[in-house]
């Protein structure tokens, strides 16, 4: 099977890390990966910040660009929850390519049936459900059982795991002073767990989280669960 | 005279209330530890029903079907309710609906009158308008009675005080209602707001109500409360005056069976809330002599027109969402300075509000991060309509510098020539802010991002840029 990498252009353009990672993983399933390179942005950010007229414009792109591919993996939550959940709405003729796109861990244990990808770890890891993974995409558990597989990983429970990180894109400068509070809490409980990385499968909650980590100066990191995947 | 009429003429930005509110421990506290309580309850007690995802499927739909055919019901409603003794009055706003209610309790002869816990009234600032026509409305609900003698407002729908614990309870009631030797044992608060109000309930002559629901077919109108202080308001006055939004008239008797279901176990956690009071019209001999009820639409026909906000009307106010809700846990009620506050605040207040007197601010105090939706239980898409609100902002406020980068990052996103061009742009334009990979100036509307967060630079290589090399090899 053949399957295109949609990166997102945040994963592209500052955690590039990610989709190397992700590549990695799929590659050693024995997945042909492609990188088609028109692909920009799937338009999640100026629908949630109620740009409608480019968000629809940028799903139809979407749609475009990944118009012939089988099926279309993209190492973010938020991102496959948007083209799946509202691409259809905003353009309902490319409606069967959002239908064909999934996250990683969704591909990977829903659509693939693997859960042990040959991967290793030495490390305590909390898990972060991030908000568009747990209830917009509803990928469920498969993040954790991923990881549960992966020898050498010792995962850790987070309090209050399903609370929000406070990213929320635009959210994080628009309404920069509660978003800092909601991360705060979330930083507290990822030192409570006693992890040394909290692990999700959202580049953009990370970076808001790993960035967040760094400035207390905590020595936990942030890694994406394709990092996690692809040792 | 307390500030109730939120929605006044200089709306306050939530950004800049919020930022002072997170800053309110003692507040922040109050909230978390309701916001925990309420929220394993109302778990615990959903999870008790098998169909409790179908109850909701119902309640979504009935809701539904009672807001599509509102031109019915409502002459329906009215025709029941008169012909069972009762008046019917319509207000098209707030103004209408303080004239009605003046009029009135003035008729009825009161200097003072009795509230039941009610947001509609609070939402048209019917107090404000009581006091300016020499009248004294008594909170009775002894939560609402607390932000009344404090001169406050509520924070929070179902939990007016949330943000005072006890002892800040003590300290108001002992100077307030002269109670010196008052201490803030729950039973003793309890007691003294009990002596308080129990003589005011003996000499009552008129008491206003909001409505949980009204139901057409029957003209039955009905509250439901915990304390059975609204049962004593709505009992014992000569004249009793009820305000209800036009939207929650319901068709029929059956259609209570699903919404008082849902709306304890949704709002506070409770199987069942302790007083359910249904009364029609008035009856010869028993409670109340006259009764009028006022039908109440500022906004909601609007909101109605409105395709895709329409479901907003469906909301039975159980305030599950606000419990759930992340941001309001950071802030609390009071910084979104509206009635209605959280996630249905940020959703209703703009349909009610129309187009002028609304913070633009308010639909976007949310993350999206749906934890509301996931808990509302008549499924209104919260987040999907926090969209939508933003949306209408986006279009009809100017955005400044936050519109114009987005709309040219719009067009930067339409094009793959000019997405990598703005890439390597910006790997040119950021070396003077960082080092070892950081950004390290914050300027415009990164300072907010660096307030809290360090961020990385753009690395010497992206993604497309590896592939592309790879490719090569
Ligand atoms: S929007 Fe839903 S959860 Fe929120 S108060 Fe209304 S009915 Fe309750």
């Amino acid at each position: 099977m053949r399957v295109a990498l949609f990166v997102t252009c945040l994963a592209d353009t500052l955690a590039p890390g990610v989709g190397r990672a992700a590549v990695t993983v799929l590659e050693r399933l024995g997945l042909g990966v492609d990188f088609p390179r028109e692909q920009t942005c799937c338009g999640q950010l100026h629908w949630n910040a109620g740009y409608a007229d480019e968000a629809t414009a940028l799903a139809a792109r979407f749609g475009e660009v990944f118009a012939d591919a089988e099926v279309i993996v993209t190492p973010s939550g938020s991102c496959a929850g948007h083209v799946r959940e509202h691409v259809p709405t905003l353009v309902p003729r490319v409606a069967h390519v959002a239908a064909r796109t999934f996250e990683l861990s969704q591909l990977l244990v829903e659509r693939l049936g693997v859960e042990d990808v040959g991967s290793t770890y030495a490390g305590r890891l909390t898990y972060h459900p991030t908000c568009h993974s747990l209830r917009l995409l509803r990928v469920g558990d498969a993040p954790e059982r991923l990881l549960r597989a992966v020898p050498g990983v010792e995962l850790a429970e987070l309090p209050e795991a399903t609370e929000c990180c406070g990213f929320g894109g635009m959210f994080s400068v628009k309404n920069a002073a509660v978003s800092s509070a909601m991360l705060a809490a979330k930083l507290d409980a990822i030192a409570s767990s006693g992890a040394d990385a909290v692990c999700a499968c959202d580049a953009s909650c990370l970076l808001h989280i790993g960035g967040g980590l760094e400035r207390r100066g905590s020595p936990v990191r942030a890694v994406h669960l394709a990092e996690v995947l692809a040792g | 005279m307390r500030e109730l009429a939120a929605r006044s003429a200089r709306p306050v930005a939530f950004p800049s209330a919020a930022e002072a509110a997170v800053t309110d421990e003692q507040t922040r506290t109050n909230v978390r530890l309701a916001q925990d309580t309420i929220r394993a309850r109302r778990v615990a007690v959903a999870a008790e029903l098998d169909d409790w995802e179908a109850l909701r499927d119902a309640g979504a739909a009935l809701r539904d079907r009672s807001l599509s055919r509102l031109r019915d019901l409502l002459p329906l409603l009215e025709d029941r309710v008169t012909r069972s003794g009762g008046v019917v009055h319509w207000a098209r706003d707030a103004e209408e609906a303080n004239e009605i209610v003046v009029r009135v309790a003035r008729a009825a002869g009161a200097r003072e009158v009795l509230k039941v816990k009610s947001l509609t009234t609070d939402e048209i600032g019917l107090n404000a308008a009581l006091e300016r026509a020499g009248l004294r409305p008594l909170e009775t609900d002894l939560a609402e009675l607390v932000c009344q003698l404090a001169d406050e407002r509520p924070s929070h729908l179902l939990v007016p005080a949330i943000h005072k614990n006890r002892t800040e309870i003590r300290d108001l009631f002992r100077e307030r209602l002269g109670l010196e030797e008052l201490t803030d044992e729950p039973r003793e608060l309890a007691e003294a707001a009990r002596a308080h109000l129990r003589a005011a309930f003996l000499r009552a002559k008129v008491a206003i109500s909001g409505a949980n629901a009204a139901v057409a077919e029957t003209g039955t109108v009905c509250v439901v409360e915990s304390e059975g202080n609204g049962r004593m308001c709505t009992t014992l006055a000569d004249t009793l005056i009820t305000v209800m939004g036009i939207e929650k008239v319901v068709a029929e008797w059956r259609d209570l069976e699903v919404l008082l279901q849902l709306l304890p176990r949704s709002a506070t956690g409770e199987r069942m809330n302790p007083y359910t009071s249904l009364w029609t019209g008035v009856r010869e001999g028993d409670g109340p002599r006259a009764f009028h009820l006022v039908l109440l639409d500022a906004g909601r026909t609007r909101a109605l027109a409105d395709p895709v906000a329409r479901p907003v009307l469906r909301c039975i106010r159980c305030s599950a969402c606000i419990n759930a809700c992340p941001v309001y846990r950071q802030t609390g009620g009071h910084a979104y300075h509206t009635v209605y506050a959280g996630p249905i605040g940020a959703i209703l207040e703009p349909q009610l509000a129309g187009p002028r007197g609304q913070p633009g601010s308010l639909p976007f105090a949310s993350s999206l991060c749906g934890a509301c939706a996931d808990v509302c239980p008549v499924r209104i898409d919260i987040p999907g309509l926090l969209v939508h609100e933003r949306g209408r902002v986006v279009r009809s406020e100017r955005q400044g510098l936050e519109g114009a980068s987005l709309r040219l990052l719009g067009r930067v996103f339409a094009s793959r020539e000019r997405y990598e061009r703005a890439q390597r742009l910006a790997r040119r334009l950021q070396r003077p802010a960082v080092r070892e990979g950081r950004v390290r100036w914050f300027v415009g509307p990164l300072a907010g991002w660096g307030s809290s967060r360090e961020l990385p630079a753009v690395p010497p290589q992206t993604f497309r840029e590896w592939w592309a090399d790879r490719d090569r090899a």
